[in-house]
Order: C-alpha cells, then sequence, then structure tokens
C-alpha cells in the first residue's frame, strides 16, 4: 500500500510546487499593538498626512481614543481636524467623484488595508516611492509599479533616486547594500536619498512608517488584543473542562470492557 | 411504540407523560439507545457536526440582528459588526470559522461512513438523509459567503452561478433567474439571504432529525461493521451495546473539550485561517467593475471546482465548461449511489480485502490533491495533475461494484473487538 501512495505523491506533487511569487521583494513587518506610543505616533502621522484624501470610514475616534489610551479631549484637539464629533467615524468630506477626476480612482478607503494587502505591503509601500520624471504625479514605487498616488511623505523622507533599472529594484528591492553610517544611505542600493533634502534621517523615516503601518494594522482589527485576552481564558477554561470531563468519562467507562 | 410506555406514573414526569411521549423519546434516543461499546475516534465527528451545527444557528441569529441585507449596506454592517457590536468580533468569527470546522468534521464524518461501511444494508437511508444534509449545508455555505458583500463573496458567487449557465439551451434563462438580475446584485443578496437565515437551516434542521431517526431506527454501525442487535442477552439488549446516555454523552464531551480548544485557537488567533477561511480580497467592497487577480472558491469547495476546470476539451458539440459541470455534478451524485456500489460481504474496511483498503487511501488522496488545486491557479501541469486526480476520485466508485466482489475478504468475527 505504501508503494502505490508513494507513486501517487510522485505523480500529484510536481504541479503543486509553484506558487504565484510577489514581484518585489518585501521587508517583512511585525506589528506591535501593545506599544501605544507607536500607535499614537502613527495615528497622528495618518491623519496630518494621509487622512486628506483616505478615510477609515468604518472606525470611530472615540473607539480609537480609547483603544490607544488618547484622552478625549486631546483626541478633540489634535487628531480630529474637522468638524467631526468624538464618536463620528473617521470619514473624509472629498468627493469621491471629484477624487476619481483628479487621481484617475478615488483614494481608497484604508479601514481594511492591511487585512487587504497586508501589513508588510503598506510597511514596503510608504517606503518605496522614487522619483520618475515619466509619471502622473512625477513619482513611481517599488512595490506598487504606475502607482496613482503622490508622495505625499517627500519632504520627510528626502528625494528618493532609483538608481536600478526598474526590474533590478523589482527583483532585488530598493534597500540592499552596504550601509553608510554617516549618510544612512547604502552604497550600491537600489533607492537612494538625496541627502539633505528630508527633514528625517532613513531610520527615522522607518519609525515613522512602522508607527503608521502598526496603527493602520490596528485599525484593520481593533479587537484584536482583545480577542487575544479573552482566548487565553478560554483556553484555560477549556483545558480545565476537558480535563474533567475525561476524567468523568473514565469513571463511568471503569466498568465497560 | 414511544406512546404507550411510561403512562399512569405520579409526578410532573407522570403527567407530562400521560400527554407526550417526554420519557419515551428521552429512552429511545439516549438513556436505551444502545450503540456499540468500540467507538473510536472517528465516531467523535457526529456528535461534533451536531455543536457547530448549533453554534451556526447561534451565532447567525445574533448575526442577523446588526446585519443590513443590502448591496448599499452590508459591507458597511459587517466592519460595524466587528468594531462597534460589543463582541460582535466574537459573534462573526465563531460563524465563519464555524463554516469552515462544519466542513471539516462533515468531511471526516463521511469518510468514517466510507471506512467502516456505514451506508451498507441496512443504512442505506441514513447515508442518503447524509448526503442530502451535506447537499443543503453546500448550498448554505455558498449563500452564506455571498452576505460580507466582498469582492470575493461577490466574484465567488458569479463563478458558480455561471456554472448554470454551461447547461444547453436553458442555461442563460436559468442564470437570470437565480440571480434575479442581469448581474449579480442587491436582489441576488437579499434572496441568497433569506434563503440562508431561513429557508436552508430549516431544511437542514429537518434532515438531521431525519438522519437521526433513521440512525435510531437501525442502529450504529461500528468499526468492525457486524451488527450488535443480532447477540442480545435475556432482556433483549445487544450484549456489545452500551446506553447512548451516559456513555457516550460523556466520552462526547471530552471529544467536545478537545474539539472547542483547537476551534477556539483558530477563532481567537487566527480567524483569516491563513487567508482559507476569510479570504483576504473580501476586504474590499464587492465590485462589479473590479474582477480580482485569482477567484477561488471557499477552501471546502476547490476539490469540484478543480474537476470542474479539469475537464478541458469539449465533446458531442457541448464545450469544456458544460463537461465540467456535468463531471463536477456527477462527483457530488456518486455518493449517494455508494450503498448500492459496494458488494462486499463485509462492511468494514477492517475485514475488506487489500483493494478496497488502497482504493479508499486513493480515493481520499485524490480528494485532498484536488482540493489543493482549486485553490490554485490553474497551469498546464497542475490541470493534468486535477485530471488524473478526478479519474482516481471516480475510479474508486466505478470500480467498487467488481473489486468489492472480486476481492477476498477476512472473516467477520461474531461480537466487536474493541
Amino acid at each position: 500500500m505504501k508503494k502505490y501512495l508513494i507513486a501517487l505523491l510522485m505523480v500529484c506533487l510536481p504541479g503543486l510546487a509553484s506558487a504565484a511569487a510577489s514581484n518585489y521583494p518585501m521587508e517583512s513587518f511585525k506589528a506591535d499593538l501593545r506599544d501605544q506610543e507607536s500607535l499614537q505616533r502613527g495615528m497622528a502621522l495618518f491623519v496630518n498626512r494621509c487622512m486628506g484624501c483616505h478615510s477609515m470610514e468604518y472606525q470611530r475616534f472615540a473607539r480609537t481614543a480609547e483603544d490607544l489610551g488618547i484622552p478625549e479631549d486631546l483626541m478633540e484637539e489634535y487628531l480630529i481636524l474637522g468638524d467631526h464629533a468624538i464618536n463620528d467615524l473617521m470619514t473624509i468630506s472629498m468627493d469621491k467623484g471629484d477624487a476619481a477626476g483628479w487621481f484617475g480612482a478615488p483614494p481608497p478607503d484604508l479601514t481594511l488595508e492591511t487585512r487587504l494587502r497586508g501589513s508588510a505591503w503598506v510597511y514596503n509601500y510608504m517606503r518605496t516611492f522614487y522619483r520618475d520624471d515619466s509619471a502622473r504625479f512625477g513619482v513611481n514605487n517599488g512595490v506598487f509599479a504606475d502607482v496613482g498616488m503622490p508622495n505625499v511623505l517627500e519632504d520627510l523622507q528626502g528625494i528618493v533616486i532609483n538608481h536600478c533599472s526598474r526590474e533590478e529594484l523589482e527583483a532585488r528591492g530598493g534597500f540592499t547594500g552596504t550601509l553608510d553610517p554617516l549618510t544612512g544611505n547604502r552604497s550600491g542600493q537600489c533607492l537612494q536619498v538625496q541627502p539633505g533634502t528630508g527633514s528625517m534621517t532613513p531610520a527615522e523615516f522607518d519609525q515613522a512608517i512602522y508607527d503608521l503601518t502598526n496603527f493602520m494594522t490596528y485599525v484593520g482589527e481593533p479587537s484584536r488584543l482583545q480577542a487575544e485576552r479573552i482566548g487565553t481564558y478560554v483556553l484555560i477554561f477549556l483545558a480545565i473542562f476537558t480535563f474533567f470531563a475525561y476524567l468523568l468519562k473514565r469513571e463511568y467507562w471503569r466498568d465497560i470492557h | 411504540m414511544a406512546g404507550h410506555r411510561n403512562k399512569g406514573n405520579p409526578g410532573l414526569m407522570g403527567w407530562i407523560d400521560d400527554r407526550f411521549p417526554a420519557t419515551a423519546l428521552w429512552e429511545d434516543h439516549l438513556s436505551k439507545y444502545y450503540a456499540p461499546k468500540n467507538f473510536n475516534f472517528w465516531y467523535f465527528f457526529g456528535s461534533l457536526a451536531l455543536l457547530v451545527l448549533v453554534n451556526q444557528i447561534v451565532t447567525g441569529i445574533w448575526l442577523t440582528m446588526s446585519y443590513n441585507p443590502s448591496a448599499e449596506g452590508a459591507f458597511a454592517s459587517l466592519e460595524y459588526i466587528m468594531r462597534d457590536v460589543e463582541y460582535g468580533w466574537l459573534l462573526r468569527y465563531l460563524h465563519s470559522t464555524g463554516a469552515s470546522a462544519f466542513f471539516v468534521v462533515v468531511y471526516l464524518h463521511m469518510f468514517r461512513g466510507m471506512m467502516y461501511g456505514s451506508y451498507k444494508k441496512p443504512r442505506e437511508l441514513v447515508w442518503i438523509f447524509g448526503m442530502t444534509i451535506y447537499l443543503a449545508l453546500m448550498a448554505e455555505a455558498f449563500m452564506g459567503y455571498l452576505l460580507p458583500w466582498g469582492q470575493m463573496s461577490y466574484w465567488g458567487a458569479q463563478v458558480i452561478i455561471s456554472l448554470f449557465g454551461a447547461i444547453p439551451v436553458i442555461g442563460p434563462d436559468l442564470q437570470q433567474w437565480i440571480r434575479g438580475d442581469y448581474l449579480i446584485s442587491g436582489i441576488t443578496l437579499n434572496r441568497f439571504f433569506a434563503l440562508h437565515v431561513v429557508a436552508l437551516p430549516i431544511v437542514i434542521l429537518a434532515l438531521v432529525v431525519l438522519h437521526i431517526i433513521a440512525l435510531h431506527e437501525v442502529g450504529s454501525n461500528n468499526p468492525d461493521g457486524i451488527e450488535i442487535s443480532e447477540n442480545l442477552d435475556e432482556n433483549g439488549i445487544p450484549k456489545d451495546g452500551i446506553p447512548f446516555h451516559p456513555y457516550y454523552s460523556v466520552k462526547d464531551l471530552v471529544g467536545v473539550g478537545v474539539f472547542l480548544f483547537v476551534f477556539s485557537i483558530v477563532v481567537f488567533w487566527f480567524p483569516e485561517g491563513g487567508g482559507f477561511f476569510i479570504e483576504a480580497p473580501n476586504f474590499e467592497p464587492a465590485n462589479a467593475l473590479k474582477t480580482p487577480d485569482h477567484i477561488a472558491p471557499v477552501w471546502y469547495f476547490t476539490a469540484f471546482y478543480a474537476m470542474l476546470r479539469a475537464v478541458t476539451f469539449s465533446l458531442f458539440g457541448l464545450d469544456a465548461k458544460f463537461w465540467g459541470v456535468v463531471v463536477m455534478g456527477a462527483a457530488i451524485a456518486i455518493l449517494f449511489v455508494l450503498p448500492w456500489l459496494d458488494r462486499s460481504p463485509v462492511k468494514s474496511m477492517r475485514y475488506k480485502g487489500w483493494i478496497s483498503r488502497i482504493f479508499l487511501v486513493i480515493f481520499a488522496i485524490s480528494f485532498v490533491i484536488l482540493s489543493i488545486l482549486g485553490a490554485l491557479p490553474a497551469t498546464d501541469g497542475r490541470t493534468t495533475v486535477a485530471q488524473i486526480c478526478t479519474v482516481l476520485y471516480f475510479a474508486y466508485f466505478i470500480l467498487m461494484p467488481f473489486y468489492t466482489r472480486m476481492e477476498s475478504t477476512k472473516p467477520v468475527p461474531q461480537r466487536v473487538t474493541g
């Protein structure tokens, strides 16, 4: 029987081997939803730099304030920029029809962006904009070729030049090379920041994007920490329950042979 | 007859029993329903299927309280449940994980039946009721999957409904009749909602009752595939039988604990099930103008989907898609006649010959491989593998009348062997 099994596997396995490969080699991203400071910085960045065009229309300010440990008065003063009330959804006032005219497509709602594309995608995407004069908004993106979004964080990151061909960039990623401790650039890397053009160092910018992605990961599933907390108690209960159920079963079955 | 026992007793139960066969029902189906004492691991999945059914109904009722069945509001109402409804995320994850868990336990339950010949005489109707539950469950799951109104909901439904379009002559009209519109729209969503939360649950519950009544009429099979009712003691009780309650009720409680432990790990930590229980494109609202890169049905349909795609040639002037639908339908239909394909004198795989065992293993492996292939984009190599596995899947059934008669079987013991 084993021989047949192996023969069958030999027949069937080769077809399973090849999986569709994503083009850009993503740097991994691990969210830390317990780091409230990071989430707060991420939210500040999102509200100031993203929310002009991108809504989070399923998420409420109040819920976010509560989960991120932001006092409601501070939230209202610094993070609710429009005339929203604290219990409102994080919508924007930009008209979708207008936006479609300006950008080709309306900027998507970002509530679930990290669940749709993955947090790593967002983290890499936000860091790999580079100047490309042939593109509509003068920029292209390592992760999202021919992107229809302007590089809204260029003043933070600085002007990024792609020193590789598009193919090479997609093959080896933007930031592989040897690190130069003075400029923060890596020699030989595809995407290089022109020194002095950005208000943040590459490390600071990476941290800012980490915070932003961390915040977006939180918004994607705001119940994540609660789920894991409750889940732990549920598992403890079930372990105890199953143990006693087993003892009960053993007791009843003692005389069954 | 249940109705004539336990009459004229004192007390509240006596009063009820004079008017309703409560005690008789309790005895017939639990405390004096004698089940073989040698049930093994595989026998947990029937009661677990019942548990999951209850979970689906209860969480479903509560989800319905906050869900908005309209094309404009469905997607947003789901995120409302996930964020603004207290423990809404828990209800939703219990329901979405429960759907997958349902198919996991039902597939294992069915495999148990195939392994120990539980479909064979006198349990043909038990099997057929069970298969009908499986069919209703597929319809229930398919319609439920449209309700979140995400991209995969929409396009998955689009693919499945388009299968009906492959039927000659009536196909296109039939498709339109199912959708209620020229394309999948809010009208489709509303009717699927009605069928998902009212019609099909009633059908499934009724079928479960029939399944259990038929089972309790003929008695449970067991891993040895012998009839315990043929060996009775002086009181007419099977020597190898034990009352379902308390013996199997307490045993199943252990199974419930273990199952819920695993289930909870998924619900609380991995509700997306690696993209198989909740697919990533479903986090984007349905958009009739934007097709996702890769459309795959949910994992419990992918084996049949792979068989559909495996048919790549037209025949008798009908195109490949039509024959694909025929093959897919046949793959499910053939399970219904399983009791009459098996000509073996013995029930259990323990006493069947090696050919039966090999065919069962080949069947199981083919089904798993087809399930994997159906979730992946098709390539030439994969299609070839799917074709081979489809042939092997059908070979298990079509050749069964021959190999079960030809092979030599082992002698079956008089009493169960534990």
